[in-house]
């Protein structure tokens, strides 16, 4: 009996799952969107700054690589996990929240979704880094992994936010007040050192975004500021912090 | 056992008693209409029904599970189809179904012949691989019907199955839940503010008002109550007391010169009322309606919105005077 329920819940996670992948597949212009946002990161921002710097004896481009492929992560995943604001105004979610099936699977089924969706655009930048001569091809499997415990720390954050607000106001809020600061503040344009200022330095080790940059870069550039253990760690502990946060928030969602 | 059980069913929001303590026995088979205005309880009754709302006390089962001690059973043997549309329109219809065929546990086995059943049984089979997008408002309300059926519920809510549909549309929507609940054995609970559509389509109605349940029976039951036919009939000084004395008329009133009769069996006895009553200048005759039974009740119409085809007791007099003035 135990046993036939989890399947029963099991059957619940993949049947969201299965309708984020449709819906995935359907919006091919929003895909296309956030794969050529960070191609113009690396190939506008990139060259422009990468014409007159270089870092650690690294070409710019190639230096904030790793940076723009956890931006794409920060932000796929925190706007997908956001977009349960608008699920819920369109009523959709309203007839699967009355299903015999739990909220806290409704809410995996979700992550897993959007933890997806973000590794299909990830591994599609992922082909086009063979522009990038200091990129090590052998590092991607572990920026892989960091990348995705990233992607549900931050898909999970989304919906927690998603959760709190009922109309879709806080989206620019949100933007403006969160998902941007992550991003500015996490060594991905810059590396951080003590050449920062004291007040920068801090407020980026902070951020838990900074250990996925700088896990990445380890991996695919082998310049790292912290350990890679400290990197995961860092992360897994945020995303197991995000994960509870937001199935709480989700499951007294009304 | 009835398939529905309600004991004192009540919640409160805060200073505001939403539910008041409603009994009712649903027994299987039966579609059962909740009637009554905007703000009476019925969506919450509903919701509490479907374990979406806690009640705040008082006890209810569907099917011998307690809806607070046992959400999950009480879940899987109640479909819904809510007031608003629910429809994922990014998916196709027949996607729509197998999202939540998934849901509900249904066996891979049987999960694709179970929904071309009920793509077949809402005439969708040829739209199913559309998205739904595309979909009419009736189409909409039909992929929901079949959605609310796919698991075999033990009993489907339908809340205000016909509301924003056009009056033919909403003709057919009737037609497709009579034609399920046949078929799938189905009991159904519905609420609708359509009076005369409820009385085609129920075998019980409660009327609902304030939260608690004024008056139930069978709709022919209700309007029988009502004591009779309805006649208006205009005339200069009407013999009230002699039309009062005829053994067929149970009640005579005078308004604004008119002079409005409730008596029995108006096809047999209207030749005789009228050769008692001289000089009469216009008549009107009409059977009583929900409608009637519901202003009796409460001291108001039921519909919010004005609808033309109304037809009510109130409705025909105003028309009535118009004519005559």
């Amino acid at each position: 009996m135990e046993n036939g329920r989890f399947r029963k819940e099991l059957l619940g996670v993949y049947a969201i799952w299965w309708r984020e992948i449709k819906v995935f597949q359907r919006e091919k212009s929003r895909v296309v969107s956030s794969i050529v946002q960070p191609l113009m990161w690396l190939f506008l921002f990139g060259s422009g700054v990468g014409a007159s710097i270089s870092i650690s004896e690294v070409n710019y481009q190639d230096y904030i690589y790793p940076g723009i492929l956890s931006m794409s992560v920060l932000f796929g995943s925190v706007f997908f996990g956001l977009y349960i604001v608008w699920d819920r105004k369109l009523d959709v979610l309203k007839a699967v929240l009355v299903a015999p099936v739990s909220r806290i699977s409704i809410f995996f089924g979700k992550v897993l979704g959007g933890c997806t969706d973000v590794i299909i655009q990830v591994l599609i930048l992922f082909l086009f880094s063979f522009l990038f001569p200091s990129i090590n091809p052998w590092g991607i499997p572990l920026a892989l992994l960091i990348l995705s415990i990233t992607s549900i720390a931050m898909v999970s954050m989304g919906l927690a936010i998603g959760s709190l607000f009922e109309s879709l106001e806080g989206f620019q809020v949100i933007a403006t007040f969160v998902v941007f600061p992550l991003f500015f503040l996490s060594g991905a344009l810059f590396p951080v050192n003590d050449r920062l200022p004291a007040w920068l330095h801090g407020v980026v080790k902070l951020n838990p975004l900074t250990y996925t940059v700088d896990g990445v870069r380890g991996a695919l550039l082998g310049l790292n500021t912290f350990s890679l253990y400290a990197d995961l760690s860092v992360i897994s502990f945020f995303a197991v912090l995000m994960v509870l946060a937001g199935s709480a928030l989700f499951s007294r969602m009304k | 056992m009835a398939i529905i059980e309600t004991r004192s069913l009540a919640k409160t929001y805060g200073r505001i008693q939403a539910v008041r303590g409603i009994d009712l026995n649903i027994e299987r088979g039966e579609i059962f209409g909740l009637l009554g205005p905007n703000g009476a309880g019925k969506t919450t009754t509903i919701g509490m029904l479907c374990t979406i709302i806690r009640p705040t006390s008082g006890r209810a089962s569907i099917a011998g599970h307690d809806i607070v001690k046992e959400p999950a059973a009480v879940r899987r043997k109640v479909g819904i189809v809510f007031q608003d549309p629910t429809i994922d329109t990014l998916l196709t219809g027949r996607e729509n179904l197998q999202l939540h065929a998934r849901l509900y546990g249904i066996p891979s086995d049987v999960r694709g012949k179970r929904i071309n059943e009920m793509l077949a049984l809402v005439d969708l089979k040829d739209r199913a691989n559309d998205i739904t997008r595309t979909y009419s408002g009736g189409m909409r309300r039909r992929l929901e019907l079949a959605r609310g059926l796919l698991h075999r519920p033990a009993v489907l809510f339908l809340d205000e199955p016909t509301l924003g549909l056009d009056p033919q549309t909403r003709a057919r929507t009737w037609d497709y839940i009579k034609k399920m609940a046949q078929n799938e054995q189905t009991t159904i609970v519905l609420t609708t503010h359509y009076m005369e559509e409820a009385e085609q389509v129920c075998n019980r109605v409660g009327v609902i008002d304030h939260g608690r349940i004024i008056a139930l029976g069978a709709p022919e039951d209700l309007k029988e109550s009502m004591g009779g036919y309805m006649v208006v009939i205009q005339v200069k000084d009407p013999p009230l007391d002699r039309i009062r004395a005829l053994p067929y008329v149970s009640e005579v009133k005078l308004n604004n010169g008119l002079v409005e009769i409730t008596m029995k069996e108006a096809h047999i006895h209207l030749p005789d009322l009228l050769s008692k009553v001289p000089n009469v200048e216009c008549v009107e005759t009409r059977a009583p309606t929900l409608n009637d039974v519901f202003i009796k009740l409460t001291g108001r119409d039921i519909r919010e919105e004005d609808t033309e085809d109304s037809g009510s007791w109130v409705d025909s007099v105003a028309r009535y005077r118009q004519r005559g003035h």
